[in-house]
């Protein structure tokens, strides 16, 4: 099974001065196969450290991290990694970016140009695959970094905070590319957003931590990514349940803001 | 074709002149339109109004070259070809007249004989003052102030006029008429009368003006030189008769002769006195004073305050005369040939002023077409050409010798018949030394050439070794900790100051100077990769790694395309920074090379070549630059994008 577990995460960082900063204290979790979490918290409450340590980047300085029963031991392709910018490389095309894991393990050439042909098409890019990706809109650099993450095949979507750039139609459009492909493809999906409404909507379950020192505040489970699947999205965020939850959650989090405010003042 | 052009080149140069002119006005007028009507030069400050403006780079290009054009004096030469050969002529009647001419205040303040007096007078001022402050004795103050005073009184009695002989004034009066006889002459329209037909064949035959080493025909070539050549003939002998006039009545060389005697008595008496030495000698220090200033006035060449008037007058008249005669000739000196003009010498006349070391734009691309020709080249060899080389060179060049070494067996020896039986060893060593029968390739060779290989040779060198090692530091702390105390410490050294030590320890051939640039270019290879590779965004990273590429995949994926902005800008640079140094290493040492030529010219004066060096050097400069620039646009085109 290759379910995600961590236990008893613990992460502080030390300042050059002296001072430390405990990211993250005691985080617990496990996420199964085919799960679509979504991590919410305000700024500086460890939520992108997570992401870092799942990623392979940071090693947590207590407790353990597994994926697959085996401990997350520096980067892998089995945990793909979507940015906030894309962090394409503009040197290549966007084929050339799509196929860049691929290359890296020296596949089969037709096999891969096929797999390209399949993953742009999928992303809605089908006939952009020599162009440069420097001349695309943001939407669209985000649907390459999409496809340049799954043609890996990975069992993990680590996704931090990916939508954040964008205008809010483009936004839109691309939450619903995320719920087709985690539809379509079954895999395990773990989204760092900053807005509320976007982790109700793409998160089945929804992680909101808490800062100083970084935690697990309170988890949800939610219906509207499977409802998302089939509805229209803006009917969802006018439901009853949906703006109940919205509500909850936004004083929470301003409730923790307000308290950072007090306690830095 | 190319001797037809020389024969034109007159009028091409005026044509290219003028059409200069027209089109600098035509480009102003149309600018000075667009601004009216272009909508962005409505706003004062808006950056577009820099963009564009074809018509004013033309304005620019032609007010350089009318600029060159005209104070190298070729538009002069171009409209007013036999100029400067009458102004030869002109000259010579100067210089001709400057001795006596620089006797009255005409171009200076005083008169000769006033400014004379004045100095004189002053020395005799100071001699009374150290007499006052020195220690003599009172006695010896009163006889050496005495000969002091009847110096002075002698000095004086020069300005008299009852002291001024008859004899001499006369012979003032005959210069000055001899002056105006001469006068008149220049105004008289007949003289000199026709020319003799050798004269004039022999004036005809001189080579013209700039067309071969004498800048300047010296004969006179039209009636109006003959002229002037004659009355400079003249003028000088006059000159001579005035130099000997002296003011020397029989009183005043009396009265010298007996200082003289005096100052002999004076210091005899010093030198047999009981004195102290240092006493004696300063004693005889001052006599010897007075001695000197004796023998400055002795010659009598202040006279009383008018006695020089009628030639004064005369010199005067014939100025006036003399401008009348020059006409048109006057504005073609002010105007057409500014910043200087033509001076005379004793056997040749030439151009002094801007017109000497700024080369006409003409004769300068005349000199580069005649160096340009392979055959002429320069010391011996090309500016650019090709030779015929063997590949056989060019692969004993590339194979390292020691090759053969590596092959197993011995190296053959003579055997007692005095045969060489060649083996495998011998055969791989004549490869690899280039000895063995092979076709001959056509090679670029020549001044150029060697420049151009030197400075890609050790870009070349800088870049394989530099960037490497560059992005090397930029990903390691060990790296970047232990090369930069290296790098640091030669980088901030001028190259030049590196070159005596360099060109000592590799020679002054291609070695050393491919090893200086390569040090210049080495630095800033590595700082510039360095940069790119430290400037490598995280999640760029980050990406990779999720997307499992290794650290060399990396490195070649990733790093080395994301710097390669910083690494062309580096290459730019280098190349500008390679082709300063190398022009200046050239200068210092060798025998070939663009800087080469340069300095040779430099020891002999030659401005042209250094001209033609000096543009070679930029439009090369340029190319490099324009070639730079343009593989960056077609490499990253992506920059400042991402």
């Amino acid at each position: 099974m290759s379910d995600l577990v961590a236990s008893s995460l613990d992460m502080t960082f030390s300042a050059p001065n002296g001072e430390s900063v405990h990211a993250l204290q005691n985080v617990n979790f496990t996420l199964k196969e085919g799960e679509l979490l979504s991590v919410l918290g305000p700024s500086g409450c460890g939520k992108t450290t997570l992401l870092n340590i799942i990623a392979g980047f940071l090693r947590p300085t207590g407790g353990s991290i597994k994926l697959n029963n085996t401990e997350i031991d520096g980067p892998g392709v089995e945990r793909g990694m979507v940015f906030q910018q894309g962090a394409l490389f503009e040197w290549l095309t966007v084929a050339e970016n799509v196929n860049f894991g691929l290359r890296m393990k020296k596949n089969n050439k037709k096999e891969t140009a096929a797999k390209v042909e399949e993953w742009l098409e999928i992303v809605g890019l089908q006939g952009f695959g020599e162009t440069p990706t420097y001349q695309l809109s943001g939407g669209m650099q985000q649907r390459v970094a999409l496809a340049r993450c799954l043609i890996n095949d990975p069992d993990l979507i680590l996704m931090d905070e990916p939508l954040g750039a964008l205008d809010a139609l483009t936004r839109e459009k691309m939450q619903s590319l995320v719920l087709k492909i985690w539809k379509e493809t079954g895999k395990t999906i773990m989204i760092i957003t900053h807005s509320v409404e976007e982790a109700l909507l793409l998160g089945e379950r929804l992680f909101v931590m808490a800062p100083r020192p970084g935690r697990l505040h309170k988890e949800y489970n939610l219906p509207f990514a499977e409802m998302g699947l089939q509805g229209d999205l803006r009917e969802i965020k006018n439901d009853p349940q949906f703006v109940s939850n919205r509500e909850e959650i936004l004083s929470m989090i301003w409730n923790m803001e307000e308290e950072i405010m007090g306690k830095s003042n | 074709m190319i001797s037809a052009i020389a024969e034109y080149r007159g009028v091409i140069v005026g044509t290219i002149f003028i059409a200069l002119i027209v089109g600098l006005i035509a480009a102003w007028i149309y600018g000075r339109k667009i601004i009216r009507t272009e909508k962005t030069d409505a706003v004062f400050g808006n950056p577009e109004r820099a963009l564009g403006g074809w018509y004013w780079v033309f304005a620019g290009v032609a007010s350089i070259l009318l600029i060159w054009f005209y104070f190298s004096w070729d538009a002069a030469r171009s409209f007013f070809p036999d100029a400067a050969n009458e102004l030869c002529q002109v000259a010579k009647v100067e210089s001709a007249m400057n001795p006596v001419r620089s006797t009255f205040p005409i171009q200076s303040r005083l008169l000769k004989g006033t400014s004379l007096l004045a100095r004189d007078n002053l020395q005799l001022d100071l001699l009374d003052k150290r007499l006052l402050r020195s220690k003599f004795t009172d006695d010896e103050k009163a006889t050496y102030g005495a000969a002091v005073g009847k110096l002075r009184a002698a000095l004086t009695s020069l300005a008299l006029p009852a002291n001024f002989s008859e004899q001499t004034a006369n012979d003032i009066q005959s210069i000055a008429d001899r002056i105006d006889a001469v006068t008149a002459s220049l105004a008289d329209p007949n003289f000199p009368g026709q020319a003799e037909p050798a004269e004039q064949a022999a004036a005809q035959a001189q080579a013209g003006w700039g067309e071969s080493s004498t800048e300047v025909p010296i004969k006179p070539t039209s009636d109006r030189g003959r002229k002037f050549d004659q009355v400079a003939k003249e003028i000088s002998t006059i000159a001579k008769d005035f130099s000997k006039v002296r003011n020397l009545s029989d009183d005043f060389k009396a009265t010298v002769a007996e200082l003289n005697a005096e100052i002999k008595t004076l210091q005899q008496e010093v030198t047999d006195s009981a004195l102290e030495a240092d006493e004696k000698e300063s004693r005889v220090k001052f006599i010897r004073q007075i001695g000197k200033l004796t023998k400055r006035i002795d010659d009598g060449t202040v006279f009383p305050p008018s006695a020089l008037d009628p030639v004064e007058g005369a010199v005067r008249r014939f100025e006036a005369e003399k401008s009348n005669q020059k006409g048109g000739l006057n504005y073609i000196d002010a105007l057409a040939m500014p910043a200087g003009t033509i001076v005379a010498g004793n056997t040749a006349c030439s151009e002094q002023g801007s017109g000497r070391w700024l080369p006409k734009p003409s004769d300068t691309l005349g000199t580069l077409v005649r160096i340009s020709n392979p055959d002429v080249g320069f010391k011996g060899i090309p500016l650019l050409w090709y030779e015929q080389k063997p590949v056989a060179e060019m692969v004993g060049f590339f194979i390292p010798d020691w090759v053969a070494d590596l092959v197993p067996g011995e190296y053959p020896r003579h055997q007692e018949d005095g045969q060489i039986n060649e083996n495998l060893k011998t055969r791989v060593l004549n490869v690899a030394t280039g000895n063995f029968p092979s076709i001959t390739v056509p090679v670029p060779m020549g001044h150029i050439w060697d420049s151009i290989l030197r400075v890609l040779a050790g870009l070349f060198l800088g870049i394989i070794l530099g960037v490497p090692l560059g992005l090397f530091m930029g990903l390691s702390r060990f790296a970047k900790g232990f090369f930069d105390p290296l790098i640091e410490l030669y980088r901030p050294v001028p190259p030049l100051a590196w070159a005596p030590l360099i060109l000592t320890i590799f020679g002054i051939q291609d070695d050393g100077k491919i090893f200086l640039l390569f040090m210049v270019a080495f630095a800033i290879m590595v700082i510039s990769a360095r940069t790119g590779a430290t400037g490598t965004q995280l999640s760029k990273i980050h990406a990779a790694h999720s997307l499992g590429a290794s650290r060399r995949q990396i490195i070649k994926e990733v790093i080395l395309p994301n710097s390669l902005p910083e690494i062309l800008t580096g290459i730019r640079i280098s190349i500008g920074v390679c082709w300063g140094t190398l022009v200046a290493a050239e200068m210092l040492a060798g025998t070939t090379g663009i800087g080469f030529v340069e300095n040779v010219a430099r020891k002999q004066s030659d401005y042209e070549i250094i001209w033609v060096t000096i543009i070679l050097l930029g439009v090369l400069g340029l190319l490099f630059d324009l070639i730079m620039r343009w593989i960056i646009t077609r490499t990253i085109p992506w920059r400042g994008k991402g």
